[in-house]
This record gives C-alpha cells, sequence and structure tokens, in this order.
C-alpha cells in the first residue's frame, strides 16, 4: 500500500484486538505507523470515589473488582495501606497466604498473557494450549479460596481463608504439572521461528527510554531495569524468601515474553518455598472498624508491574480518599513510542505486550472552576464538596448512600 | 538452522487425546468445595444485628423481622457478588454458603428471593423454574 | 442435452459442490479444533452458518459503492465454481476440458481475489481499504510460485491441459516423483491464496478487524464465505490433479473415493499448517515468497525442463 496520502487508522474504542475500550489513533504511511497517540478514558467507573462512600470492608470487593485479573494485587496492596494507618500487624501465617495467592495469581496472569500474545499475532494454537494448562492454575485458586476470579481471600487483619494441609498436596501436584509446561513454551519460544521472528525487534524501549516513561513490570525488566517491588520494598513473605528478578536486555516484545515465561518457572518455586515454610497460628487478627486518621502509601509488584495505592483515613469507617495507580498506567506511556515507525500487523502485540489493564488505568480529571478571585488552585476540601454538590443536583446523595442503595 | 513447525509434536498427539473441553451442562463437576454460591439461610439462629447488611459491599441482603424474634432474609441474586462477607461478619453463624451457582434468570423479578427458615438452601421455590 | 445440465447444476457441478465445499469447511474446522485439544463444531455447522447469514439483513455503507460491492460475492463464486469443471476429478477426464484450460483455472482462481479487492476497496471502510490492498500485494508475492510449480508440472507433461496432464502422469507412474518440490511449494503457497494462516493478512482480525469482509454481512458474507470454502475445495482438487496423479483407473465409485480421500488428505494438511505457526507480517511474507518459494519454484521448472530434455528425446 503506497498511496500518497497518509491513511488514519483508528484502533478502538471497539476493536477486536482490544479486549477493552480504549482509542489508539494511527497514521499509517502504507504498512508503516508514522504516528501514533493514545487516548484513554472509555472505561472509567469511578471506583476512587466510590470508594469513599463505603466501608472499609465493603471497599475491599469493590477494589478487588478494579480489574479481573490482578485483583488480589489490588485487594492486597488496599488492606496493606489500611493496616499500615491502623498499625495491625498481620499475623505470619496470614502473611503467607496472601502471598502464595499473590504468586498464583501471577501464574494464572502470565499464562493468560502467552495466550493473548499468542492469539495477537495470529498463533491461535498457543492461545488454545496455555489456557487449557491456565485451567489447572484456575482450579487450585478455586480449591483455595472459593471463587476463580475475584478470590475474595483478604481481609483488614489477615486473610479469610486458611490452607488446610490435605490441600497443599494437590498445589504442589498442579504447580509440578504448570512447571512442565510452562518448560515447553519456553522450549517453543526458543523454537519457533515465525514466533520469534514475529516478536523480535518489534516494539522496541531501550533501557534509557524505560526509566524515562517510569515503565514498570515486565515491560521494564525486559529492558533490563532492575525493578521488582517484590526485592526492592519487601512486602508481605518475600523477604523471607529466595528468588531472583528475571531481567532481559532484548528491550523488545520477545524479551517481554521470556521475562514472563522465566518469571513463571520462578513463581513456581516461589510457591514451593512459601508451601514448606508455611507457618502454624491464626491467619488474621481482628481488626477495628474505624480506622484512625492517617494516611498510607503501598506497593504491590503485581503480574503487570508495580501496583500503588494511597489510602487517607479521617478516623470515621470510610476512607477520606483513596488513589489507586495501576501498573498500566505507568506503561501505557511507553507504548505510543514502541508504536512508533513499526508495522501495522505489529500494533496488536505491542499493546498486548505491557499487558494492558485500561479499565483499571482509567481516570478521568474534568475540572471546570471559574472563580476569578482564587489563583487557580484547587483546594482538595473544595473539590471534594464540589463532587458531592454535583451529584446531589443530579439525585445522587453519598451521605445516604447506603441507606438508599 | 531452526525449522518451522516447532509444535508439531504436541499437535499430533492432542489427536489422541481426548479434547480438553468440559462438556458443561452435561457435566457439572467444575465447583470445588467451599465454592462460594448462593446463600443459605438459618433463621432460628439469626438474632437481627444486621451485621451482614451493614457490611454486604452491594446492599443485596436485607434482613427483616416477620415476628417475634423471627427474621427472614431478601436476598438480591443480581446484586449478590458472591463475596461471602456477609457469612464472615453473621456473629451467629446464621448465614452460609452453599455451591449453587446457575442462578440465571430470564425475568430479573426471579432474581430477588427471600431466604426463609431452614439450613437447607432456601428459596428453592422462586429458584426452581430453571 | 440434459445430462451437461445435470452435470453443471447438480452432479459434479454447483449442488454437489456446494454441499462439498461446507463437508470441507467442517472437516478443516473439526480438524483444527482437534489439533489444538478442542471439541469443534458438530457437523451442521458450516450449513447452519450458511443459513444464518443468509437469513440476516444486508448492510450496505452509505458510502460504498453499491454495484460493485453487491457484485463482488457473485462474481466470487461464479469464478470459483467454472474452475471447478475443468480439473479432472476421478478419472483422467475433466467435464470440460481444452488445450490451455491450465492457465485459465489459475486465472478463475485469482479472480476471487481481485474481487475481494474490488469488494474491500469499494466499501471504502478503512479496515476495508486496508484489507483490500493487502489481499492484492499478497496475490503478486504467492502467485507466482504457485503458477510455477503447476506450469512446471504441465511442462513435464508437454501439455496445457489439465485432463491431458492426468493422462500422461498415469500413462507413465512414478513421475509424479519430481514434482515433490513443486508440491511441498503449492501446497504452502495455496495457504495464501486462500487466506490461511500463517498468511492470512489481509483478514487479520487483530489488526484490521475481517479485511476485506469487514463491512459485508447477510447474504453477501454468505457468498463470500462460500466463495471461500469452494476456493479451497477447487485449489485443493487442482493440487490433488496436479501432483497426486494416482489410481485414475478405478472406475467411477472407487474413483470418487479415492478422490474424496485425496481432498481430506490435503485439507488435513491445510488444518495442520494453519495450526503450526503465527501469522506472518506482511514484509516477512513477501520476502519468503520472493527469496524462498520463488526460485525453489524456479528450481522445479528447470528441473522438469532437463528431465523432459534427458527423457523424451
Amino acid at each position: 500500500m503506497h498511496n500518497t496520502g497518509d491513511v488514519k487508522v483508528p484502533i478502538g474504542p471497539q476493536h477486536p484486538a482490544l479486549k477493552e475500550p480504549e482509542s489508539f489513533l494511527l497514521t499509517l504511511r502504507g504498512e508503516k505507523i508514522t504516528a501514533a497517540s493514545v487516548k484513554i478514558g472509555y472505561n472509567h467507573r469511578g471506583i476512587e470515589k466510590a470508594c469513599e462512600g463505603r466501608t472499609y470492608i465493603q471497599d475491599l470487593y469493590l477494589i478487588e473488582r478494579i480489574c479481573g485479573i490482578c485483583s488480589h494485587s489490588h485487594s492486597t496492596a488496599f488492606a496493606q495501606a489500611v493496616e499500615e494507618i491502623a498499625g495491625i500487624e498481620i499475623p505470619a501465617r496470614a502473611k503467607y497466604i496472601r502471598t502464595i495467592v499473590a504468586e498464583l495469581e501471577r501464574v494464572h496472569s502470565h499464562l493468560l498473557w502467552l495466550g493473548v500474545a499468542g492469539h495477537e499475532i495470529g498463533f491461535d494454537t498457543l492461545l488454545m494450549y496455555t489456557w487449557r494448562d491456565r485451567e489447572v492454575v484456575m482450579d487450585i485458586l478455586a480449591q483455595l479460596t472459593g471463587n476463580r476470579v475475584n478470590y475474595g481471600m483478604n481481609t483488614i487483619g489477615g486473610v479469610r481463608r486458611d490452607i488446610k494441609a490435605e490441600q497443599i498436596p494437590q498445589v504442589l501436584k498442579g504447580v509440578d504439572t504448570l512447571e512442565e509446561r510452562t518448560k515447553y513454551y519456553i522450549k517453543i519460544a526458543g523454537e519457533e521461528p515465525t514466533l520469534i521472528n514475529r516478536l523480535s525487534k518489534v516494539g522496541m524501549l531501550s533501557y534509557e527510554d524505560a526509566i524515562r516513561m517510569g515503565a514498570v513490570g515486565p515491560t521494564a525488566r525486559a529492558s533490563g531495569v532492575q525493578r521488582d517491588v517484590r526485592k526492592d520494598d519487601p512486602y508481605a513473605a518475600y523477604a523471607d524468601i529466595d528468588f531472583k528478578v528475571i531481567t532481559h536486555n532484548t528491550c523488545d516484545v520477545y524479551g517481554r515474553t521470556i521475562v514472563r515465561v522465566l518469571e513463571l518457572m520462578e513463581s513456581f518455586q516461589i510457591i514451593r518455598q512459601l508451601l514448606a515454610k508455611l507457618p502454624e497460628g491464626p491467619i488474621s487478627v481482628r481488626a477495628p472498624r474505624k480506622i484512625p486518621v492517617g494516611e498510607a502509601v503501598s506497593r504491590y509488584e503485581a503480574p503487570r508491574g508495580e501496583d500503588l495505592h494511597y489510602v487517607r483515613a479521617n478516623g470515621t469507617d470510610k476512607p477520606d480518599r483513596v488513589k489507586v495507580r495501576a501498573p498500566t498506567l505507568a506503561n501505557v506511556q511507553a507504548v505510543a513510542l514502541m508504536l512508533e515507525d513499526r508495522y501495522l500487523a505489529d500494533m496488536p502485540i505491542v499493546v498486548a505486550a505491557i499487558d494492558p489493564c485500561f479499565s483499571c488505568t482509567d481516570r478521568l480529571v474534568s475540572i471546570n472552576y471559574v472563580d476569578h478571585n482564587s489563583k487557580n488552585t484547587f483546594e482538595w476540601e473544595k473539590i471534594h464538596r464540589d463532587s458531592i454538590e454535583w451529584y446531589k443536583k443530579r439525585g445522587i446523595d453519598f451521605a445516604k448512600l447506603n441507606k438508599t442503595f | 538452522m531452526i525449522w518451522p513447525g516447532a509444535m508439531i509434536r504436541q499437535l499430533l498427539s492432542s489427536l489422541t487425546k481426548k479434547p480438553a473441553t468440559v462438556n458443561y451442562p452435561a457435566d457439572k463437576s467444575g465447583m470445588p468445595k467451599g465454592f462460594r454460591g448462593k446463600l443459605k439461610f438459618d433463621a432460628s439462629k439469626c438474632i437481627g444485628c444486621k451485621m451482614c447488611m451493614k457490611d454486604c459491599p452491594t446492599g443485596a441482603i436485607v434482613i427483616r423481622q416477620v415476628g417475634e424474634k423471627k427474621f427472614e432474609a431478601d436476598l438480591d441474586l443480581g446484586k449478590c457478588i458472591y463475596c461471602g462477607q456477609c457469612v464472615d461478619s453473621c456473629l451467629k453463624k446464621a448465614l452460609g454458603l452453599t455451591s449453587e451457582f446457575e442462578l440465571a434468570q430470564l425475568d430479573p423479578k426471579k432474581l430477588k428471593i427471600t431466604l426463609t427458615d431452614g439450613p437447607s438452601i432456601a428459596g428453592n421455590k422462586e429458584s426452581s423454574g430453571e | 442435452m440434459l445430462m451437461p445440465i445435470f452435470n453443471i447444476l447438480i452432479f459434479p457441478g454447483l449442488l454437489f459442490l456446494f454441499f462439498f465445499s461446507l463437508a470441507a469447511e467442517f472437516f478443516d474446522r473439526k480438524l483444527g479444533a482437534r489439533l489444538q485439544n478442542r471439541v469443534g463444531p458438530p457437523w451442521f455447522q458450516p450449513l447452519a452458518d450458511f443459513i444464518k447469514l443468509l437469513g440476516k439483513e444486508d448492510i450496505i455503507p452509505e458510502e460504498a459503492d453499491n454495484r460493485v460491492f453487491k457484485l463482488m460475492p457473485v462474481f466470487a463464486l461464479t469464478s470459483v465454481s467454472c474452475a471447478f469443471f475443468y480439473i479432472p476429478l476421478w478419472g483422467k477426464n475433466a467435464l470440460y476440458s481444452f488445450n490451455g484450460d491450465v492457465v485459465v483455472v489459475l486465472y478463475l482462481l485469482t479472480v476471487p481475489i481481485l474481487t475481494y479487492f474490488l469488494g474491500g476497496w469499494y466499501s471504502r471502510s478503512v479496515f476495508s481499504m486496508i484489507g483490500a490492498v493487502r489481499s492484492l500485494t499478497q496475490l503478486f508475492a504467492y502467485e507466482v510460485p504457485l503458477f510455477m510449480t503447476i506450469l512446471a508440472a504441465a511442462l513435464l507433461a508437454d501439455t496445457w491441459s489439465l485432463s491431458k496432464m492426468a493422462a500422461f502422469y498415469s500413462a507413465h507412474p512414478g513421475y509424479w516423483v519430481f514434482n515433490i518440490l513443486g508440491f511441498v511449494i503449492a501446497q504452502i503457497t495455496l495457504l495464501g491464496k486462500l487466506e490461511k494462516v500463517p498468511f492470512d493478512i489481509p483478514e487479520a482480525e487483530t489488526e484490521i478487524v475481517a479485511g476485506s469482509f469487514t463491512e459485508y454481512s447477510g447474504r453477501l458474507l454468505a457468498l463470500f464465505r462460500l466463495s471461500i470454502n469452494i476456493e479451497m475445495v477447487v485449489g485443493i482438487s487442482l493440487l490433488a490433479a496436479v501432483f497426486m496423479p494416482w489410481w485414475l483407473d478405478a472406475g467411477p465409485i472407487a474413483g470418487f473415493i479415492i478422490y474424496v480421500l485425496k481432498v481430506a488428505a490435503l485439507i488435513s494438511l491445510v488444518s495442520l499448517l494453519r495450526s503450526l505457526f503465527a501469522r506472518l507480517r506482511l514484509d516477512q511474507m513477501i520476502n519468503l515468497c520472493w527469496r524462498v518459494f520463488a526460485p525453489l519454484a524456479f528450481l522445479q521448472v528447470i528441473i522438469n525442463l532437463i528431465l523432459k530434455g534427458a527423457l523424451f528425446k
């Protein structure tokens, strides 16, 4: 396709390559992308705001539903922040169980990603195989937590379900199966030329760019950046566990694939270590319903990268402010950079390679504040008051929220 | 030189294997023990503290007093997210979980059920029409 | 007088071709599913899809060229169906044949690609247009090696008629061995013609939705899908006739069974190949065709020329 003019191709908001509505506007010359712009904001759900109107316990379940894939990541990050404010030290067993579920979640997320990546480059067989194998870890999760996706495992002050001794052999058996399969995928990733050719030198993100764009998780680690919250700022039981931070230096989609499959192998041995060391004791401590005044930031290494939660408490049973920075928000900035000068055919896999979760990312800032006396600064209190007024005018009263449900 | 088609052995061996697909409506073995399904309610234990109502993230459960120390629970299956928090919050263990998960209804009205007395799966009357 | 009409409309003509192509689609889909460890569709699924599409509303984009948009599926269907009559299926004779029908069949098989291009181009949607251009770009890449391999076989037989080629190869059993290289190349490049993985670039779902067919719906889409199925059957029958000239004297019933088995074997190869690879990028595909397949096909032509000189002095 070598016509003289540039063609603008809208990928999204509705497009088969995207699992969630998001808009990428590509300018094409022939098959080459000359410019790319990313526009987020189609999937805003107002979860942060909704958290302010619910109690901490209710928020746990709401926060968990930020993301269907890394649900445990979000709820753990939130619970950690609240526990820090309240000064609760959770029991060691709870920490271990949280970590086990976290690593199982990483396994299911990375296997899911591998399948999606296969689909994006037209390799549906890989999708079918990895998703079949992913069922093993989904079954383990359902067995341990009672649910397949939103596990509901965390509570403020610990976890809600214990891992019973008779469940451990089953988990280990599942992990063995998965390890064997993962070894096979590592072999395929090194041997299948159509796969390697589609992934190598695609979506380049240099070490410097990865730092400059603030990339996190496997996206950053595939560019050689040693960035992993589990090592940098150990939370839960990670301080007791011996594991490697996987990095790769090809800086392309192939590197991101390799990082993810090798991380799977790390996860398996982390799970084995955790199950072997699992301490005895209670799984939770009583947490107060009213959390004292304070604020906390909690960091968590979700499968897609660093997840950051900020919680401010005002002494009631509801938070004053909850702020979520999902890993995709940190990575999405790099996508436009990675797309430039690539082929249209590379677009789906480049976007998929950051393992985007757009609904986790979407946020909305819309402030029309016309007050000539002020010096253009927005007081938090005022925005908060205004927003309550704004909703009140439309018949939604947050004060009555719980009663009017 | 690496040859294309690295997965060929695996592909050909799947021809002789049983498909991995679970034949769902016929095979319902999918859900493990401890699955969080529909709620059950033991009215004789309920003291009407309404802690479940207070903690429910979606307001799916409503405890009503129907007589002297007698309570009924209205459950909206459309709102319930099956997190089981009400079961954890219940002081007297009047609420419990069953592994029933086929709760879809064509008529949205049928999603609003009343859990009456009895430790068995309550609200059968309404949901038996599926 | 009645016999040709029966032949064209019923057997082995249009009606047979219709059901046979649906059966072929089912076989391809089922086998692909089993290779991927899935269950796959029930036997009537292709027919059910076809009937369902017939019952759906035709939506024609406002900006599209109405006439071209509507005509292209019909053109595609007609040309692929016509090609079928010139291919010897069972036995040594095709329904119709003349000297030069090899070229006609190859061109009739190219027409659908042109209809995809025109249909997509006149849909006036970005995705259709990119898909249309990709179809055509890809056409220039795979068509050359595909033509060369078939012409190489024709060269050895010293005829431009498919029926005479079949007669030649069954008169000289064992000569098909010389064409094995050509057969391999033809089978792979046929995937490009059928727009299947790894060459499904023109309808790469995750990039350009459905390529040329993005705007098509209802009956028009049903016709397009049918013509793709028929194209698969015709293309594979062509390969079977040219490269697998075995047991052509078996008589009508045994011959028919042998023909179906040959087609099934080739469809199995298609299913296997399309499950085995990731989709190539357009530039990789063109490189592969021009740098690898075209020289190899040329080698096949040279081999056959030398053989011809050596064997028939």
